[in-house]
């Protein structure tokens, strides 16, 4: 929360900032690690613009925002809850089940409205039971997802899925429309992206969700004792990732014609995290917003179509990967370095 | 008199008994080897410890496996591990304990199960190895060739881009995981059939991790850099449906041809060539690798040869499916499988 808390109201009295470096006090030098990230990412589109012909095409553009607009859409939902001070590590996993659920369904012959429905139902099921177990149960929100999004993708191959790829079949050319057709020369997904991105950053902002949502995150016991209702916002918090992550499956499937559920087993949760965090939004919770996650997704967005241009191979790509992203947050530790306050809360 | 009726009526049913017993023999008509079949087959126990329990290969093959189990009465036991090579070695090391008449294995990498596989066969069992081969041989090796399966896809793509046939010969290569053995076996095949070709050009060679969605990105991108492509030559139908999807977005269905190689599952393989997603497709039909891994079951309780005594391979026949050959039998459902198909 933007408001300044009492001081009573803290959970940690003795805040110690370490001196900034003099230059830094200025304003327009303050580089906070969006700044930073935002900063690499110009760098690095710069220096694709200058040593790759077909870079800055428009189709490539294009193609570049769509190869990321699923990991953004799932980044926008993370941050909703890493906002609020949790963290969900269900999301791929409902994605995959509950959306590979709705296709298994409609290829066994149930109406597609029907099939929908209980997908839908599903997610909203896993996202209530999600919070409750974090808001109620007070179990912490690492590892409450972590053991559901195991018993999710358990129960789902139990029960619900007949097999790893569910295929869409082609009768559903409606849906296939919605999802991966286009409106002029842009993917239907890259404006699902930015309609969602949208409707969360006006939610952020304009609504009481969304103030609270960066009160609980700044300091949980100081919003309840203003009247918050923590707890039930917890319990929303969950529901909406799992919403987002239901749309984010949805627009996969669309794209690929099939839903692999086996996303549910890769590394793929740790990607969202990834662009969340790297835009700045910090774990300890109550700062940054959409444009964050837009600055991390770009980013990962450019390194990916540039390097898959140079034809780099699998493993350098993972190095160049992982070294910028290091360079990100050292850069940033050495340009903000950690105060007491931060480093209490935590970074999990 | 009376002692004569008894007499009689003792010889009757005697005679009775015997009809009886010569009448049941008479049902189990032995030709010499059948009644031996039934007997050396039934309470028999066969082990399976496939990669995992949720795609169309291991379902076909258990799904016949199961059946036949049924039919002739031995039993049938799977430990799922679901992709995990250590929740796989434990499960057979348990197998091992428990002693089973044949352990079938399915390894998910060379080396990952090669020693489980000469302890097996140290401790008394028949191994049958699918789908991929471990160094050891055990008793049997059911599956595809997977050298041969990709340098067949190779030879589709040169058929299909060749500047030799009025193409421009370039071409992607689109990996798997680029660690894992079968994707490591299919690249040998495809450099060693397309390196120093003066015809054929590659111009970007990714991996998409098995992963439909990494593929379509990368398919996406290449398409953008070379929108004069030949083809696309990949390494699974799974994966490589996204790299179709891409290809369809960017409008060049028919232009930009994708070669690829599955099981032959109806969704996967033939619904994805009749759509003019897949160019051409080589099948090694999961039909007749579960026959092939029935019958070796079937050969090895009967003869029951000492454990890695005589190993011998069944490859899968491989088969090019194009939109023009494709049958509508040329795939399979679950369900026929189930069904006995």
């Amino acid at each position: 929360m933007n408001k300044p808390v009492p001081q009573e109201l803290r959970t940690d009295a003795k805040v110690v900032a370490r001196p900034r470096h003099p230059l830094l006090r200025l304003k327009a030098l303050q580089f906070n690690q969006e700044k930073i990230v935002l900063a690499i990412t110009i760098v690095l589109f710069a220096g694709f613009c200058l040593t790759l012909d077909q870079f800055a095409t428009p189709g490539n553009l294009i193609s570049l925002l769509q190869s990321v607009s699923i990991l953004g859409v799932l980044g926008i939902g993370m941050s909703l809850v890493v906002i609020g001070r949790g963290i969900d590590l269900t999301m791929v996993t409902i994605m995959a089940i509950s959306v590979g659920w709705v296709f298994n369904e409609i290829n066994n012959g149930l109406p597609v409205g029907s099939a929908f429905a209980l997908g839908f139902g599903l997610a909203v099921l896993i996202g209530i039971l999600n919070g409750v177990l974090i808001a109620y149960v007070e179990i912490p929100a690492i590892f409450a997802t972590l053991a559901m999004a195991t018993f999710i993708y358990g129960l789902g191959h139990f029960a619900l899925v007949d097999n790893d790829t569910i295929f869409v079949s082609d009768q559903l050319s409606l849906f296939k429309q919605l999802g991966a057709g286009y409106v002029g020369d842009v993917p239907a997904s890259v404006i699902w992206a930015a309609v969602i991105a949208l409707l969360v950053f006006l939610l952020l902002r304009f609504t009481k969700i969304g103030r609270f949502l960066y009160a609980m995150g700044d300091n949980p016991p100081a919003a309840r004792i203003v009247g918050i209702p923590v707890r039930p916002m917890i319990v929303l918090q969950y529901t909406m990732s799992a919403i987002i992550a239901f749309v984010a499956g949805l627009l996969l499937t669309a794209t690929v014609s099939s839903m692999n559920t086996r996303l549910a087993n890769s590394t793929m949760i740790y990607d969202v995290i990834l662009v969340v965090v790297i835009g700045g939004i910090g774990l300890s919770g109550g700062k940054g917003g959409v444009r964050n996650v837009i600055v991390g997704t770009l980013l990962i967005g450019t390194l990916v179509n540039g390097m898959t241009i140079l034809d780099m191979s699998f493993t350098e790509q993972k190095i160049i990967k992982s070294l910028i992203l290091l360079i990100a947050i050292v850069v940033d530790s050495l340009i903000n370095p950690r105060d007491e306050q931060t480093a209490q809360q935590g970074d999990i | 008199m009376s002692v004569l009726r008894k007499c009689s009526g003792i010889l009757i049913m005697a005679a009775a008994t015997l009809f009886a017993a010569s009448a049941t023999i008479a049902a189990e008509y032995d030709d010499g080897l059948s009644n031996g079949y039934y007997q050396k087959l039934k309470g028999k126990k066969v082990a399976f410890v496939p990669i995992t329990m949720g795609f169309d290969l291991t379902q076909g093959w258990y799904a016949a496996m199961k059946r036949q189990a049924d039919e002739l009465g031995y039993e049938i036991i799977v430990r799922d591990p679901n992709w995990s090579i250590d929740a796989g070695a434990q499960a057979l090391s348990q197998l091992i304990d428990e002693k089973p008449d044949i352990l079938i294995f399915h390894a998910i990498d060379m080396q990952a199960y090669n020693k489980l596989i000469k302890k097996a066969v140290d401790a008394g069992i028949n191994v049958i190895q699918i789908n991929l081969k471990s160094p050891n041989n055990g008793d049997a090796y059911v599956g595809g060739d997977w050298y041969r399966s990709s340098a067949m896809e190779a030879d589709e793509l040169i058929r299909l881009c060749s500047t030799e046939h009025g193409k421009n010969g370039k071409v992607a290569i689109i990996q798997g995981v680029p660690t894992g053995p079968a994707n490591q076996i299919g690249q040998m095949a495809i450099q060693d059939k397309l390196k120093g070709r003066k015809d054929i050009t590659i111009v970007a060679d990714q991996a998409a991790d098995w992963d439909a969605t990494k593929a379509h990105n990368v398919a996406a991108t290449v398409l953008k850099q070379h929108p004069d492509l030949c083809g696309f030559i990949g390494n699974w139908d799974n994966e490589d449906v996204g790299a179709a999807a891409a290809v369809k977005e960017a409008g060049l269905q028919g232009k930009v041809a994708v070669v690829t190689h599955g099981g032959g599952q109806q969704q996967a393989g033939c619904d994805n060539i009749a759509n003019g997603n897949f160019t051409s497709y080589v099948k090694w039909d999961v039909r007749g690798q579960a026959r092939d891994l029935n019958d070796t079951i079937k050969l090895l309780l009967q003869t029951k040869p000492k454990p890695g005594s005589s190993p011998f391979a069944l490859y899968t026949p491989l088969e090019i499916l194009t939109k023009d050959n494709l049958r509508p039998n040329s795939c399979w459902t679950l369900d026929e499988i189930k069904a006995g198909g």
